[in-house]
């Protein structure tokens, strides 16, 4: 499934006789074009490459999909202005609110569409490569989420803004002294770890389940003399039919998980006054 | 292609952290989002909200449509029914009041009829009181005379026996009933 990766699998393999489960060390794969390695890692991987060739897909497909705008969809059509709706309706309208979710919906189209395809094309055959499964990309989507809902609620409320997030109203002054610096901890340092680290963990797991499955299988089916260890290679590659299907279905729900958070962050900052 | 990932995997030792971003990887993800936040702005999202607004107005717009014609032919069929009420009203009305009106002929029919037969009778019984009266009157006219006669027959006949005065009595009511059975066959 993975060409170098397997390459070594097998050369471990070979050279020990005994399984060696793949390890995060195999996540990591040789750098497409290997300029800037001085600088520690190389210019483009094949992740980066997948990052970028996902928003040419999402560009693409959009574009395609709503070229005729025509009142009666056709299929492609269709399916653009299911997801556009999605995001618009769910995601936006229900928890921005009637009065504020307008100028929102491309941003949380944005990120939707940027995690849900950089994770689908972690189920596509060759390509299978979950981009969020690297610590940057999530790193970074969650740091723009992060930087955008702190600007919104600067903009909306000025510096008043922190004393809002912080201060708990309606809470007795001797509690103070507990909740603020829990308040200060939960929403500016454990909010965006956990809304970065929940995605990428999870597509991290997914990964390394293929992995598993596809070096396991390889292992007993090549490697092994026995007929019967052979026919367990199979049963592997069996039992990872399941396992992939679920691991689609999480794909598209941390997709829908990172942007629900980030639309729930943004009404906090832009309704920081209300609660 | 003999790269970092290779040489690591080959020295066995090393573990890479999941933790530990990939800088370039970062910057990737980075620019990569915001040329995609660029095109959805710019071209992707003001289509499908063009497209979608266009839609919704549509379809809000068929739906009023669908809801006026509804209420129009809910108010035709309010007023067909309240015609059909109506005229239901007038016919049992109208029924009603023939009734009413038969029911009062019969009983002006009735009431004529009665007084009718009440003036008859009246008028016969004034009659019969009249003939009765006109007889009465002439009866004690004749009375007069006849006892009259009578009384002189008997004088005349100079009352031997009583079988001669029986006989003159007799006589005379047998002249008597003669001139009555003559004086009803003249009359």
């Amino acid at each position: 499934m993975r060409g170098p990766a397997l390459l070594t699998l097998a050369l471990r393999a070979a050279d020990g006789g005994e399984f060696q489960p793949p390890s995060i060390n195999d996540t990591h794969l040789p750098e497409i074009l290997p300029w800037g390695v001085e600088w520690g890692e190389g210019f483009l991987g094949k992740n980066g490459l997948v990052l970028l060739v996902s928003v040419v897909i999402i560009w693409a497909f959009f574009s395609f999909a709503i070229r005729k705008q025509s009142l009666v969809p056709t299929r492609t059509q269709f399916i653009g202005e299911s997801i556009y709706a999605f995001v618009r309706n769910s995601l936006g309208r229900d928890i921005l609110g009637e009065k504020h979710f307008k100028p929102w919906i491309p941003f949380l189209f944005a990120v939707f569409t940027f995690i849900l395809v950089n994770n689908l094309m972690g189920a596509i055959p060759v390509i299978q490569m979950p981009s969020f499964s690297h610590a940057g990309p999530a790193y970074v989507m969650a740091a723009i989420v992060y930087c955008t809902w702190i600007g919104v609620g600067i903009q909306k409320h000025g510096l008043r803004y922190f004393k809002l997030v912080t201060i708990p109203s309606g809470v007795p002054w001797y509690v103070m002294p507990v909740m603020i610096p829990l308040e200060i901890i939960s929403n500016f340092i454990v909010r965006p770890l956990t809304h970065s680290l929940r995605v990428m963990a999870v597509m991290l797991a997914g990964h390394m389940i293929v992995m598993i499955a596809a070096a396991g299988s390889e292992f007993l089916v090549t490697q092994q003399d026995n007929i019967f260890l052979n026919a367990t290679g199979i049963i592997v590659l069996i039992g990872f039919v399941p396992l992939y299907f679920l691991e689609l279905l999480l794909m598209v729900l941390q997709a829908f998980v990172f942007a629900l958070l980030t639309a729930i962050y943004l009404q906090g900052a832009i309704e920081a006054d209300s609660h | 292609m003999i790269s970092t990932a290779l040489i690591r995997a080959a020295e066995g030792d090393y573990v890479a952290n999941p933790l530990i971003p990939h800088p370039w990887e970062m910057a990737a993800a980075f620019i990569g989002f915001f040329v995609l936040l660029f095109v959805v702005v710019k071209f992707v999202a003001p289509k499908f909200e063009a497209t979608y607004q266009e839609r919704v107005a549509a379809i809000e717009g068929g739906i009023s449509e669908a809801e006026e014609a509804k209420a129009e032919a809910e108010s035709l069929k309010a007023e067909y029914e309240k015609n059909l009420a109506d005229s239901r009203a007038e016919a049992s009305h109208i029924r009603e009041e023939a009734r009413a009106e038969a029911a009062q002929i019969v009983a002006e029919a009735q009431e004529k009829a009665a007084a009718e037969s009440a003036r008859i009778r009246e008028q016969a019984q004034a009659q019969i009181e009249a003939e009765r009266a006109s007889a009465a009157a002439q009866l004690k006219a004749d009375v007069g005379t006849l006892a009259t006669q009578l009384a002189g027959r008997i004088v005349g006949e100079a009352l031997e026996d009583d079988a001669r005065s029986q006989r003159v009595v007799d006589r005379f009511l047998a002249d008597l009933d003669a001139e009555q059975n003559r004086a009803g066959a003249t009359q």
